[in-house]
C-alpha cells in the first residue's frame, strides 16, 4: 500500500495542474487516474482555446479563472514548452440581433477585466482573415489557441519531475477516513492507497467522488458535443477562430477553429446525454455539423475530413429551477483535509492553473508546508523535426541519427521522436500516448503508414508481446498474437 | 552511395533523374530508363526495403498481364528489384522524401530534399524528377462512419502489413466493409489463419473489386459478400465488441429498420485507394480534377516541366501489371526529355463524358501514338466506347460488359489522330 501526503483524484487537465502545483512545496504526492494516460476525458476533447472570458458571469469563480488564466498563458506556455498562439477572435454577426448580443457580452467582458475587445467593421475584418464572414464582428485580441493534449501532458510531466507519482489503471472504487489517525484510505480496483489530504478532480466522476467525501452528490448535465478534424489543407484558410453571435445565454453554436497544428475544428454543436463517457459520434449530428459548418467555414469540404471525436461539458445545475451553476471548489472542516472540484467543464483548460492555485492554498494554508527547493516551473522541449528548418535538420540528424528515419509520413515525425515518446516520463505506453505526444498517427492517412511502426518499437523497447500492446484503454488490445509461432 | 558530396555533412547530389518510390513504378521507370541509356538515377525508398506495398502481397496472381505467369507479389517485385540490381541503378532506402523545391529561372534543376538515419538530411539536385509514391488507403475517419473508438478497426491494408510483414494476427471474429480488392483478399487470408469472417458488406450496388477475387477469395470459402449494406455503427469501449449493418437504398442512404448487429472483435476497411501526392503538390504540379492526381500529358510529365508521375500516384491501377508498364512508357518521355531538355508540347485536352472516370492522360499532341485509360463509373453491360476529334469518331470499341473495377485502356496510332481538335472519350448505351 502506498502512503502519499496528498492523492490527486483524476489526471485530467485540472488534476495535472494541481499536482504540478503542489509539487513546489515539500509533499509526496500521488495522482491516481483510472485510464492509462492523462488527458483521456474531456481535457482532450475540446477546441483547445485559451478563452478570453466575456462570456462568464461577473463575479463567478469561473469568470476570474479565465481571465486569470488567459492573461498568465504566455508565460506558462514558454516555461512548459506548450503549443500555443495568441491568435485573438472574432465573434461576428450579420443582424441586430447578433449585434445586441455581441455587445451585450462585451459589456461583460469589460467588467470581467477582458481587454482589448473591439466592433470592427466588414473591411477590418477581412484584413484580419479575408476568409471570415460576418458583416461586423467584435475583435478580442486576448483569446487563443493550444493543444490541450500537449498542455496536460506537459503539466503531468512538470509535476512528475518535480516529485509527483502518477499512477494509471486506478479507477476509484471507495474512500474511507481514519479520524484518529487523521488518514484517507482510498480503494481502487486493483489498490489500495493512503494519504492524509484527498482532492478530487474527477471530471465528469466528480459528484461520485464528491459523494464518498462526504460532500453532496451535485447533480450535473452532461452537455455533449461532437467535432469534425479537418485536414490541414483546409487549415490553409484559416487562421484565427471565427465564431458565430452568442445566443442570448451565451452559448455559441457551431464554428470553425484553426489548431495550433494546422487542422481545422468544425464543432461543437450541443445536446444532452447521460452516459458519463458517451463519446459516440453519430450520423444524425456529423451531418448536422456538415451542414453549420459551411456557414462558418466555406472550405469545408468531404475531403478534407480525418476524423470526427466527441467531447462532454458536466455542468452542475440547480434541479428546482434547471438554472446552470458554476464551477465549484470548496474545502470545508466537515469534510478534513479534502478540496472539492465539482462542474469543471468549459473553459477547463483556461481555468486549470487558477482553479490548481486555489486548491493548492487550501492545503499549503492548513499545513503550511515547506517549499520544494529543487521544484523547477521549465519543462524543457526539444524543437519538432517538422518545424525545423534545413539546417536544423542536419544537425539533428549529425546529433541523433533517428532523427533522419521518418515513422509518421503525414505529419513528419521521427523515429527519435517516438522513442523518445516510449520513454515518456509518466511511463505511459499506449499508441495513444504517443500519438499525442508526437502527432503521429494525426495526419490524413490515420497511421495507415506507421503505426504498424509504432506497434513494433513498443514491442521491441518494452520487451512485450503483441497481445500486450494497448491501443488506448485496459483492454483495447491490437493483437491476439502471432500469426505463426516459430517452430 | 557517398560519391557528389561537396562537403562533409551537406549531403549534396546531383543525378539526372530521382525516382521517388521504390515500389512497382519506380523500379519499372527505373530499369527502363537505365535501358534508354539515362543510367545517373537515384531512386529514394522510404521503406527498408525495394518492392512497395507488393511486399506484403503474398497471394498470387500479379504477373499474369507483364510476364505470362501467375506471381506472388513479392515474386513480381524480385524480378524488378534483381534488375535493378543487376544493373547496379543506385538506390537509398529508409530514405523519405520530405521536400521537392521545382527549378526556377535562376535554378535549372530540381530539387529534391530527404531525410534518412543513414545518409543524414539529404539534398540531390536532378534535371528529372519521377513521382512513383502510389497510394494509401481511405480511413475511417474520411467516410465519417459513426460510432465509439476502439481498437480492432483496421484498413485492410494495414491488417494485411500486421499479418504478412510482422506476423501479427489482428483479429478472430471480423467483419469486412467494401469490397476493395484488398478486403477480399484478407477475407481470404484470415480464414486460412484461423479467423471467422462474418462476411463482406459493400455500400454499392455492385463489388468495387474484380470478380476473379469475389470467386477466390470469398465463393471459395463461403464468405457472403452483401451489396448495398453498410456499417452504420461501431460498438465498444476497449475493444470491438460488434457493429451494426444497415442496408442503404439507391441514394447510399441506411434505410431505418434494417439495422443487425453482428458482434465481433474486428473491423477490415476496404474503402478505396487515394493517390498520395502530397509531394505532387509541393513541386507545384496541377491536379486533375477527374483523377485527384497530377494532370499529365501523354508523356507522364505533369505540369511542371521534368517532373513527371506514373503507377498509383497517378491513378489508381486495378492490376500492377498496367502499373510496371505504364511507367515504362513514362521512361520514354523522361529519357526523351533528359537528352534534349523539353519535350514537345502537348495542347489538346483530353475529356470524358459523365461516364468516364480516371482518365489519363489530360492531355496530348495529337502528333504520337498514346494510351488512353479510364473506368465507367458504375457497371454497363452493351455499351460502347467512342474516342472522337472534332466530330470524327477515331475509334469506337464495344464494352459488352464494363465494371468500375477494371480499368479500360486503348491505344491510339498517330496516324488516327490529327493536331487541332480536342479529345473526347464518351461511353454509348
Amino acid at each position: 500500500m502506498e502512503r502519499f501526503d496528498v492523492i490527486v483524484i483524476g489526471a485530467g487537465v485540472v488534476g495535472s495542474a494541481v499536482a504540478r502545483e503542489l509539487s513546489r512545496y515539500q509533499l509526496k504526492i500521488g495522482v491516481l487516474e483510472k485510464e492509462l494516460d492523462v488527458a483521456c476525458g474531456n481535457s482532450s476533447r475540446n477546441t483547445g482555446m485559451l478563452h478570453a472570458g466575456f462570456t462568464y458571469k461577473p463575479g463567478s469563480l469561473k469568470a476570474e479563472c479565465a481571465v486569470e488564466g488567459n492573461k498568465e498563458f504566455d508565460q506558462v506556455a514558454a516555461e512548459l514548452g506548450v503549443p500555443f498562439r495568441r491568435t485573438g477572435k472574432l465573434v461576428v454577426g450579420f443582424t441586430d440581433q447578433d449585434r445586441e448580443n455581441i455587445l451585450k457580452y462585451k459589456a461583460i467582458g469589460e467588467t470581467n477585466g477582458v481587454e482589448g475587445m473591439r466592433m470592427i467593421g466588414k473591411e477590418e475584418i477581412a484584413a484580419i482573415d479575408p476568409n471570415a464572414g460576418g458583416e461586423f464582428a467584435m475583435y478580442v485580441p486576448s483569446s487563443g489557441i493550444l493543444d490541450p493534449m500537449q498542455y496536460t501532458i506537459a503539466l503531468a510531466e512538470n509535476a512528475c519531475r518535480n516529485g509527483a507519482v502518477f499512477r494509471f489503471g486506478q479507477r476509484v472504487t471507495g474512500i474511507t477516513r481514519n479520524a484518529v489517525e487523521n488518514i484517507y484510505t482510498v480503494e481502487t480496483d486493483t489498490d489500495r492507497f493512503e494519504a492524509k489530504w484527498l482532492i478530487n478532480c474527477a471530471g465528469m466522476y466528480a459528484s461520485q467522488i464528491s459523494a464518498m467525501l462526504g460532500y453532496p452528490d451535485y447533480p450535473v448535465k452532461g452537455f455533449k458535443g461532437e467535432y469534425y478534424v479537418l485536414d490541414k489543407k483546409a487549415g490553409a484558410y484559416l487562421s484565427i477562430p471565427v465564431y458565430p453571435a452568442p445566443n442570448e445565454k451565451g452559448g455559441f453554436s457551431t464554428h470553425a477553429t484553426p489548431t495550433i497544428d494546422g487542422n481545422v475544428l468544425v464543432g461543437p454543436d450541443s445536446y444532452l446525454t447521460d452516459g458519463l463517457e458517451d463519446y459516440k459520434v453519430t450520423k444524425e449530428h456529423m451531418d448536422g455539423l456538415f451542414a453549420d459548418g459551411r456557414k462558418m467555414f466555406k472550405q469545408m469540404k468531404r475531403e478534407y475530413f480525418i476524423r470526427n471525436f466527441a467531447g462532454i461539458r458536466w455542468k452542475r445545475y440547480d434541479p428546482e429551477t434547471g438554472e446552470i451553476l458554476e464551477f465549484k471548489l470548496e474545502a470545508d472542516e466537515e469534510h478534513p483535509n479534502t478540496v472539492n472540484l465539482v462542474g469543471i467543464e468549459s473553459p477547463g483548460v483556461t481555468c486549470a492553473l487558477p482553479l490548481a492555485r486555489r486548491a493548492a492554498a487550501k492545503l499549503v494554508e492548513k499545513e503550511h508546508p515547506e517549499k520544494n527547493p529543487d521544484f523547477d516551473p521549465v519543462r524543457p522541449v526539444r524543437k519538432r523535426f517538422y518545424e525545423m528548418n534545413h539546417e536544423e535538420r542536419k544537425k539533428a540528424i549529425a546529433e541523433n541519427p533517428w532523427y533522419g528515419e521518418i515513422v509518421c509520413r503525414c505529419e513528419t515525425v521521427t523515429r527519435a521522436e517516438i522513442l523518445a515518446a516510449i520513454h515518456n516520463p509518466l511511463g505511459v505506453h499506449t499508441v495513444t500516448g504517443i500519438k499525442n505526444r508526437t502527432r503521429a498517427t494525426m495526419g490524413r492517412c490515420q497511421g495507415g503508414y506507421c503505426e504498424t511502426r509504432i506497434t513494433e518499437m513498443i514491442e521491441e523497447e518494452l520487451g512485450i508481446r503483441p497481445e500486450e500492446v494497448r491501443y488506448s484503454k485496459k483492454d483495447s488490445y491490437m493483437f491476439t498474437g502471432n500469426v505463426r509461432d516459430a517452430r | 552511395m557517398r560519391e557528389g558530396y561537396e562537403k562533409e555533412g551537406c549531403g549534396m547530389q546531383k543525378a539526372d533523374v530521382v525516382i521517388i518510390g521504390g515500389g512497382p513504378a519506380g523500379l519499372a521507370a527505373a530499369i527502363a530508363l537505365y535501358k534508354k541509356g539515362v543510367t545517373d538515377i537515384r531512386i529514394l525508398e522510404r521503406e527498408k526495403k525495394l518492392g512497395g506495398i507488393l511486399r506484403q502481397c503474398i497471394h498470387d496472381g500479379f504477373g499474369l498481364t507483364r510476364f505470362g505467369e501467375t506471381l506472388s507479389g513479392p515474386e513480381y517485385a524480385s524480378r524488378f528489384v534483381r534488375q535493378a540490381e543487376e544493373l547496379a541503378i543506385p538506390y537509398m532506402t529508409d530514405t523519405t522524401v520530405l521536400e521537392i523545391e521545382p527549378a526556377a529561372g535562376d535554378m535549372p534543376l530540381h530539387r529534391v530534399y530527404a531525410s534518412s538515419a543513414a545518409e543524414g538530411f539529404v539534398e540531390i539536385q536532378a534535371k528529372a524528377v519521377i513521382l512513383a509514391m502510389g497510394c494509401r488507403e481511405r480511413t475511417r475517419g474520411a467516410i465519417s462512419i459513426p460510432g465509439t473508438r476502439p481498437a480492432g478497426v483496421y484498413t485492410a491494408g494495414v491488417a494485411q502489413a500486421y499479418m504478412n510483414l510482422k506476423n501479427k494476427m489482428v483479429g478472430k471474429e471480423v467483419v469486412i466493409l467494401g469490397s476493395g480488392d484488398i478486403g477480399m483478399i484478407m477475407a481470404r487470408r484470415m480464414t486460412l489463419e484461423g479467423a471467422h469472417v462474418l462476411g463482406v458488406f459493400e455500400i454499392q450496388p455492385y463489388a468495387s473489386g474484380l470478380p476473379r477475387n469475389i470467386e477466390q477469395c470469398l465463393n471459395d470459402y463461403q464468405i457472403p459478400l452483401h451489396l448495398s449494406h453498410s456499417v452504420t455503427e461501431i460498438k465498444g469501449v476497449d475493444r470491438l465488441e460488434s457493429v451494426v449493418i444497415s442496408q442503404v437504398d439507391e441514394k447510399l442512404a441506411p434505410i431505418p429498420g434494417t439495422e443487425k448487429e453482428y458482434p465481433c472483435d474486428t473491423l477490415i476497411l476496404s474503402v478505396g485507394l487515394i493517390p498520395e501526392n502530397e509531394l505532387t503538390w509541393m513541386a507545384g504540379a496541377k491536379q486533375d480534377e477527374g483523377t485527384k492526381g497530377a494532370a499529365v500529358d501523354e508523356y507522364f510529365q505533369t505540369t511542371v516541366p521534368g517532373i513527371f508521375a506514373a503507377g498509383n500516384v497517378l491513378h489508381v491501377h486495378d492490376l500492377v501489371d498496367f502499373v510496371s508498364m505504364e511507367a515504362e512508357s513514362l521512361a520514354e518521355g523522361a529519357a526523351r526529355y533528359v537528352k534534349e531538355g523539353s519535350l514537345p508540347e502537348c495542347r489538346l485536352p483530353v475529356t470524358g463524358d459523365e461516364m468516364v472516370g480516371q482518365l489519363v492522360p489530360e492531355r496530348i499532341s495529337g502528333q504520337s501514338d498514346v494510351t488512353i485509360s479510364f473506368r465507367v463509373r458504375r457497371p454497363l453491360k452493351g455499351c460502347a466506347v467512342e474516342i472522337r476529334q472534332g466530330a470524327d469518331v477515331i475509334v469506337k470499341r464495344k464494352l459488352p460488359k464494363a465494371l468500375p473495377a477494371e480499368m479500360i485502356q486503348i491505344t491510339l496510332k498517330a496516324e488516327q489522330l490529327n493536331d487541332r481538335e480536342n479529345l473526347e472519350v464518351k461511353v454509348v448505351c
